[in-house]
Formats: structure tokens, sequence, C-alpha cells
């Protein structure tokens, strides 16, 4: 494989950046989650045996998401540097 | 605590499904994202080799963390209490570690593309293709068994029909790995893995607050069934008079090494994990970096276990919807009010999805690389092995749907699937090991080493299960014993058929077997990679000394 190939590959790689993914569907699923907890019956809360379930999973997941999203904007994918692309001889044998 | 007439039927009200469907545009999202930066196979097959280790040591663990693991872990938590632990603290963290110190230099380092390539270049073609067959053949076969299981427990959840629960699984599946590759895959391993915990903790919290923590859980575990003897780990395994009903010696070698050391370092579906990572550092802290999770998931499987053992009247039943399989499903109906619901059913059926792609993943790459590129079609441009790999993949799955009838003929799904490693994976471990250590076994030793060691596990397998030949404590205890006899009988024909034949020299094993040729560890290390947290073997030492420390509350 040439080096051009692989540098562009990394880089395309990058434009998708899991964090931004994950802190993404966590964001919104801790939002949803939260607003129904605030708002659980007291029926609710006592199925599960008086633990506020929905607003601390909510809370947490919440929680998850803005860091992966605040990681994703304090170290963000960065371009390839030359250390990144091996050699050519990488087949050490 | 009773009701449970109505079967296991879950309350879904409609934001549990916006909750899943949000889950699962995501997923498809990511595939067509993927797709973009897919411009060779290699992409498609191995990631490009540019994923970093946090991503796939996730992704290792998260292979691992199946539907299957999960729905069979509680149930055995319920049925043999804390001895079910040893699954994971010597059953799964010391492998994990060895993969990642001793062994995946020599897959990441020998760049070859997967495990029977490795076997191609240490043995021969006979020992290659027979390992690369057999490997396709188990990934398919396992594939229908999480296609099954998914199906079940949408059928049992959701209400759907087991019909069109199979074939929705199987087109989600399919969309998501033929449009990104391995890299969709493991990104929404990684995913699925925040999803599964988000799902899954907050069963363990509400279970223990219901019966008065760890404390209150522990009391009410000794007067059930299990008893005392359920909240220990090596006590009275001298002899088999403990739940899991295996002595000590057992424990260790069946499980903490042969079945363990030939799951986590020969299955391809795990190993190709490490291969994706962006360099060797990466590679070898993968499965090391998923140690750590291990080493804590029984909070999430094995309590919930013993939760459901405790507040469920009858657990426990041979049929019907009081078997331990369901202990978590039992759970999550009991316990989890709409919106966690939501999240946890989304958990589950991520992770049966999850176990599906990367048995798929891993099938199209074995197949595509070492049958149809080695033996059918030779010196193709690239281009044409990625179009092979995006049709293999199709195949494989509609296979797949076949192969989950098959697992639909057996009542125990977990037994066949033990059945499946000790047959494949335990005779291949012991060639491997064997191989890689001890570098005058020669290229037929490594054949003939495989063949016989599958043959004597089947014989086992076959010998107590349909023809009566042989009787062992439990289907568990077989599988300890199948794994066992085929590893020694790899040992003895391998010495044996190396006295007759010629080895292979130096020149031809530099950088596959031990002492031979160096690997360079650090050369292309990237900036950071030099720090002491980033040290696989402190962090494989941190490992195995947590894995001790769990134990000390519980011998």
């Amino acid at each position: 494989m040439s080096d051009p190939t692989k540098a562009e590959t990394a880089r395309a790689a990058r434009l998708f950046d899991v964090r931004r993914v994950i802190g993404g569907l966590f964001t919104v699923y801790g939002v949803i989650v939260t607003i129904l907890g605030i708002f659980d019956s007291p029926a609710e809360i006592e199925k599960a045996a008086g633990v506020r379930i929905n607003l601390w999973t909510g809370l947490g997941m919440l929680a998850l998401g803005l860091l992966f999203l605040l990681w994703q904007w304090w170290r963000p994918a960065e371009p390839p540097t030359p250390s990144d692309i091996p050699p050519a001889d990488e087949i050490r044998e | 605590m009773q009701t449970l007439a109505e079967g296991l039927r879950l309350q879904m009200d409609a934001l549990d499904y916006v909750l899943l469907s949000l889950y699962f545009i995501t997923v498809l999202g990511v595939g067509l994202a993927a797709r973009r930066s897919i411009k060779n196979s290699a992409d498609f097959f191995l990631s490009g080799r540019s994923l970093p280790a946090w991503v796939t040591g996730l992704a290792f663990i998260s292979a691992n963390l199946g539907a299957l693991e999960i729905l069979g872990m509680a149930a055995n938590g319920a049925k043999y209490g804390i001895m079910t632990v040893h699954y994971y603290w010597i059953g799964a963290v010391p492998a994990m570690v060895f993969l990642g110190i001793v062994m995946m230099p020599f897959y990441y380092g020998s760049k070859v593309r997967s495990v029977p390539e490795y076997m191609r270049r240490r043995f021969n073609r006979p020992a290659h293709l027979l390992n690369a067959l057999s490997f396709a053949v188990a990934q398919v076969l396992i594939a229908g068994v999480n296609l099954y299981a998914l199906a079940l427990i949408m059928q049992a959840l959701l209400g759907w029909p087991l019909w069109t629960a199979i074939v929705v699984g199987a087109a989600i599946v399919l969309a998501y790995i033929t449009l990104g590759g391995l890299s969709s895959a493991i990104y929404n391993e990684v995913l699925q893995f925040f999803v599964i915990i988000a799902g899954l903790l907050p069963i363990a919290i509400i279970g223990l607050v219901k019966v008065g923590g760890i404390d209150g859980l522990f009391a009410a575990v000794r007067d059930t069934k299990l008893g005392e003897a359920g909240l220990h780990t090596w006590a009275d395994t001298g002899g088999s008079d403990n739940p899991l009903g295996a002595p000590w010696w057992g424990i260790v070698f069946g499980l903490g090494f042969v079945l363990s050391f030939g799951y986590w370092t020969t299955n391809f579906a795990e190993v190709q994990r490490g291969l994706s990572a962006r360099n060797m550092s990466a590679a070898r802290r993968t499965p090391i970096i998923a140690a750590y999770p291990k080493l804590v998931i029984p909070f999430v499987t094995v309590i919930p276990g013993l939760v459901a053992l405790v507040t469920v009247k009858g657990l426990g039943a041979d049929k019907g919807d009081l078997q331990y399989n369901n202990a978590i499903p039992l759970l999550m109906r009991e316990f989890l009010p709409n919106g966690v619901l939501g999240i946890a059913v989304t958990g589950l059926l991520a992770s049966f999805m999850a176990g599906m792609a990367a048995n798929v993943s891993g099938f199209n790459t074995v197949f595509t690389y070492d049958l149809w590129q080695e033996y059918v079609k030779k010196d193709r441009p690239d281009g044409y092995y990625l179009r092979i790999g995006r049709w293999i993949t199709v195949v494989g799955v509609i296979i797949g749907i076949g192969t989950a009838f098959i697992a639909a003929g057996y009542s125990n799904i977990m037994d066949y699937i033990q059945a499946l490693f000790s047959l494949f994976n335990a005779p291949l471990f012991g060639a491997f090991i064997i191989g890689m250590f001890w570098k005058r076994m020669t290229a037929w030793a490594g054949f003939w080493g495989l063949l016989s060691g599958t043959l004597a596990a089947f014989i086992v397998y076959a010998g107590y299960k349909w023809w009566g030949w042989f009787t062992f404590g439990s289907d568990l205890d077989e599988s300890f014993w199948g794994a066992g006899i085929a590893f020694v009988t790899v040992a003895i024909v391998s010495v044996v058929v190396t006295l007759f034949t010629t080895s292979k020299t130096d020149e031809e094993l530099s950088g596959l077997v031990y002492g031979i040729g160096r690997h360079d560890l650090s050369a292309d290390a990237v900036a950071g990679d030099q720090a002491w947290y980033r040290s696989p073997l402190l962090l494989g030492a941190g490992a195995l000394i947590l894995a001790f420390a769990f134990y000390l509350p519980f011998l």
C-alpha cells in the first residue's frame, strides 16, 4: 500500500470520530430519560424499589455523553503525522 | 413478586420504542459514514489498521459481551452462585493479559491478516486450509446461535413473531457490515458497550436496594437451595462437592488454561480487534484494556443472577418462563420503569447484534483472504477482494439464518455453544501454543495435531452426548474434560509426528516462533506511547493483581 493512500485513509477514518457518535447518542438519551425521571409517577418509583432510577440513569448518561463531546472538543482527531505512517519496509523478517 | 403468568412480555411504551429506534438510526448512520472511508480491502477487513487502543479494547470486550454471555452468566450466577466469577477472574483475565503481552507481537508483528494465515506461515497449507474451513463453519454456526437467541428475546419481550425477529435482526447486521465493514462493526461495538452497561447497571442497583444491599443479598442467598456454598469461590474445591461440581485443578487447568486461553488467544473474532489497532503498542494494549471492564462485569451479571434467585420464586424451572436463562429479563420486567426499560432492551438487542456482527466480520475476512484468495482466485486486484468481501457477508448472514434453525433444535443453547468451543478452540490452541514456543515442531505435526485434537474433542462430546460411552458430572464438566483431552492429544500427536518429519529452518520461522527473530516493539510508536500508563506490561500486571484481590472477599 503506498503512503499517500494510507494517509488519505487515515484522514477519512478520523472524519467520523466515534467519540462524537457516543457523545451525541448519550446526550440525547440523557436528556430524554432525565426529563422522564423528573416527571416519574410515585407508582413508577415504587416499582424501582423507591429509587428514582430514570432520573439517576438519565443524569449519568447525560454526564457520559457530555464527557465524550468535551473530550472530542478538547483533543480533536489530529491530522496524520509522519510518525503514524509506517515505513515501507514494515515487514521485518 | 409473583404474577408471572403473563410471561416475560415487557410493557414497552412509545418512548421506549423511540429510544430503541434512535439507537438503530445511529448504527445505520455509522455504517453509512464508515462507507466513505473505505478505499481498499484492508480498510474493510482490518479498519486500515488505524484505530486507537481504547477503541479496539472496548470493541474487544464487546465482541465477547454478546447477550448470550450476559444472559448466560446471570443464569450461572443464579445456578452456581459466586463461583461464576471464575469465568471472569481466572477464566478470562489471565488469558487476555497473556494475549496482549506474549502473543500479540507474533500476530501483529508478522503482519498476518488472520489467525489461519499465521497457521499457514508457521505450519503448512493443509493446516491452514483445515483451520480456515473449521473457523468459517464455526463462525456461521455461532452467528446462527446469536441470531436465534436474539429472535427468542424479541419474541418473548416485545411479542414479535420469531420469523420477523430473525429477519429484522439479520437485515440490520447485514446493512451495517456490508456498508462499513469492520470499522462499522467496531464502532458499533464501542457504542454498544456503553448502552449495555447503561441498561444493566440500573437492574443491579435496584436489585441491591430491594434486597437490602450486599449484606441483605448474601443473607438471603444463605436461605436458598444454593446456601452458604453459593457465596464462596475456592472453598470445597479440594473435591467436586461445590456448586460448580469441579475440583480446583479442573478450574485452573480446564477452565483457566485450556478453555480460556483457547478462546481468548486463538479466536479470530477477538484477535481481529487487536489487528485493527494503529500500532504494535495499541495492539498489545487492546486485550489488556479489555481486561479491566471484564473484571467488574460480574457486578452486572452475577449480582442480578443472585438477586433473581432470591426475589423470583420458583426460578430454576426446566421449562417455561422461570428458567435460569431468563433471570435478567425477569428482573427487567419487575424493576424497570419505562425509559430505563427502553435503554435496557436496546442494550440487550444491541449486544446480540454485536455478537453476530463479530462472527460475520470474522467469517468474511477468513473466507475472502484465506479461502477465496488462497485457493480459488489468486492475484486479482484489491477491489475484486473488497467486492467478494461484501458479497460473502450477504451469503454469511443468509447461512446464519439457516443455522439459526439448527440452534433452535437445541433446548439449551449454552450447551450447544460450549460444545462448539471445545470442538474448535481447544485443539487450535494446543497446536498454536506448542508451535509458538517449540521451534522444532514440524509443519505436518501442526496439521496432524490439529486434526487429531479436533477428532478427540468430537469423540468425547459424541461419546458423552449420543453414544453413551462416557459419563461426566455435568455438561460443563464434559466441556472441561473435552478441552483438556483435545489439548493433550494435540501435544502427543505433535511430538510423535515431529520425530518423523523435518522441521522448518530458522529463516522460515523468523518472527513466528518465540526466540527466533525479534519484533521491534516500539518502531511504530506514536507520541505518548512511552508514557508509563501505556506500558502493556504494567497494565497487564495491574489487571492480574486486581483479579487476585477481587477473589479475597469471596474465598
